[in-house]
């Protein structure tokens, strides 16, 4: 059975279906990119994911065994925004995460611990480009800043299952490409498995190594709700492919990006 | 010619702005008071700036025939003591309560509505009830502070717990805290700063309700002696406490903004 193995798996909300049939398996390593309209349910799979909604019907195995139904520190998330604490420094913000694994009531260490917490801290700010900010608080930093920060905070408590929620939704197109060689380059490092929800289908072919596309397959018009999306596209991308694939995949690229109708 | 909203004073002009009102008024008692005294040297109601000072000067600076202490000095301690007793206790209330409906459900469910009517009943028409229950001792005076104030705090401290942003407390849950750890670590640290803010606003509250207890049931204080003075009409007396008092509501005004931006320097920047 594949690490993440997905079946049958339903969301509504009342009368209204958000997600339907959806089957999925994916390999453990995967950097699963996750395109669609806006409003088709892609943030809430990736919530499904994170343990924030319970789906409606079917199951989610991790690792063979169902997916615990409340957030937990083996699925890492960065969101668009609210990522990290504003009331903690940005070593304090990575710290916090390591802290919490050793002091069961506080979730505060104090003197030696602390110190040494805070340099490992300070080794993930290096790792994202952020070592000279470390003493400063998330509102003293930049948007892109920021999403870094959140990127250290979540990978130092080692997740199995990284989820990003649109991480680079708000930022500018340059700061993203900065983004983009980031994330790729510790993912690539760390093997983990990444799922990242974003509207921009360059980004989703630029990171992927799979391409996952929601949509809603049938529409009733006099009931929009009455129908609920699902994975319409499933496109495994060899990160090391030839130039004729590439061309093949730039190509599957313009073919959705025609499909999606310039929704993204 | 720039528009009204767009015309701003510099910033000398600005302080010459700020103390303008307080002169105007300053010049307008002076202009009556002297106006009455000129009528009649035996006026009581606007007694000149001389008397106010002699007056307060017996009170702060000669012990008092009776009973040997200072009054002036004696009022202020009492009455500081029971506004920092009942505002303690009810911030503490305010704090825990606020952070538990805030963040609890369950508890959200159950206390929301009985908090919100709680919070209507006009505390100083539980006072009665307070000095039948508690005595005329300290302990009704500083129970009617905190029954005052706390519904405001609890609930002021509820919807901004409320407002944290979801993805903090599952941010936090995704590094693996539980319960307690997103209080002290995560909410904890957030509200304090609110704390401070919802209790700068209701300081004015907890004067009031200080002075109405010492009124009705006192034997020092700063209210106390407002009102029992106010039988011999002395407003040479009356006039400079309710100054004193105005100076040290805004004192504890001054005093917790600034704790705030020494304690949590993120709150400013955010």
């Amino acid at each position: 059975m594949a690490w993440l193995s997905i079946r049958n798996l339903w969301l509504c909300f009342g009368e209204q279906v958000v997600l339907e049939r959806i089957d999925l398996d994916v390999e453990a390593g995967s950097f699963c990119t996750i395109v669609g309209a806006s409003g088709c349910g892609k943030s809430s799979f990736l919530r499904i994911l994170l343990g924030e909604l319970t789906p409606t019907r079917g199951r989610v195995l991790l690792d063979g065994r169902p997916l615990p139904a409340e957030p937990g520190p083996d699925r890492g998330v960065v969101f668009q925004r609210y990522s990290v604490f504003p009331h903690l420094t940005a070593e304090e913000n990575v710290a916090v995460g390591l802290e919490l694994a050793r002091a069961r009531w506080l979730g505060r260490c104090f003197g030696r611990r602390r110190r040494a917490l805070l340099a490992e801290a300070r080794r993930w700010l290096e790792e994202v480009g952020l070592g000279a900010a470390a003493r400063r608080y998330p509102a003293q930093l930049s948007g892109g800043m920021q999403q870094r920060l959140a990127i250290a905070q979540a990978l130092a408590v080692a997740p199995r299952l990284l989820l990003l929620d649109e991480p680079f939704g708000a930022l500018d197109p340059g700061v993203r490409a900065d983004m983009h060689a980031l994330v790729g380059g510790l993912w690539r490092r760390l093997g983990m498995t990444v799922f990242m929800v974003t509207h921009d289908i360059q980004e989703a072919f630029a990171l992927g190594t799979r391409v996952l596309v929601f949509d809603k397959v049938r529409l009733d018009p006099q009931a929009p709700g009455a129908y609920g999306a699902t994975i319409t596209y499933d496109l495994p991308l060899d990160r090391r492919r030839t130039p004729a694939e590439t061309e093949q995949v730039a190509a599957r690229c313009r073919r959705t990006e025609a499909f999606l109708g310039g929704a993204g | 010619m720039p528009r009204l909203i767009n015309r701003r004073p510099a910033r000398a002009a600005a302080t010459g702005l700020a103390v303008l009102p307080f002169l105007l008024a300053a010049v307008v008692y002076l202009t009556a008071s002297q106006w009455r005294l000129a009528a009649n040297p035996d006026d009581k109601l606007l007694p000149s700036p001389a008397a106010m000072v002699e007056a307060v000067g017996r009170l702060a600076f000669e012990p008092d025939r009776r009973s040997g202490g200072y009054v002036f000095w004696r009022d202020t301690a009492a009455s500081l003591g029971r506004l920092l007793s009942g505002v303690g206790w009810a911030a503490l209330i305010g704090l825990v309560f606020g952070v538990a409906v805030g963040l609890l459900p369950y508890l959200r469910a159950a206390l929301t509505p009985f908090i919100a009517v709680l919070s209507m009943i006009p505390p100083l028409a539980v006072l009665p009830i307070l000095f039948i229950v508690l005595g005329l001792g300290e302990t009704a005076k500083i129970a009617l502070i905190a029954i005052g104030i706390a519904p405001f705090l609890i609930r002021d401290l509820a919807l901004q717990v409320e407002a944290l942003p979801a993805e903090q407390l599952i941010k936090a849950q995704t590094l693996g805290a539980n319960t307690a750890q997103i209080v002290c670590r995560v909410v904890l640290p957030q509200a304090l700063p609110r704390l401070i803010d919802a209790v700068r606003l209701a300081l004015g509250s907890a004067w009031l309700f200080l002075i109405a207890a010492e009124a009705i049931a006192a034997t020092e204080g700063l209210g106390y002696r407002i009102f029992l003075v106010r039988l011999y009409l002395a407003m040479d007396v009356i006039l400079p406490y309710v100054a004193w008092i105005t100076v040290l509501a805004y004192a504890m005004d001054w005093a917790l903004r600034l704790a705030k931006d020494r304690l949590f320097p993120w709150a400013r920047a955010t």
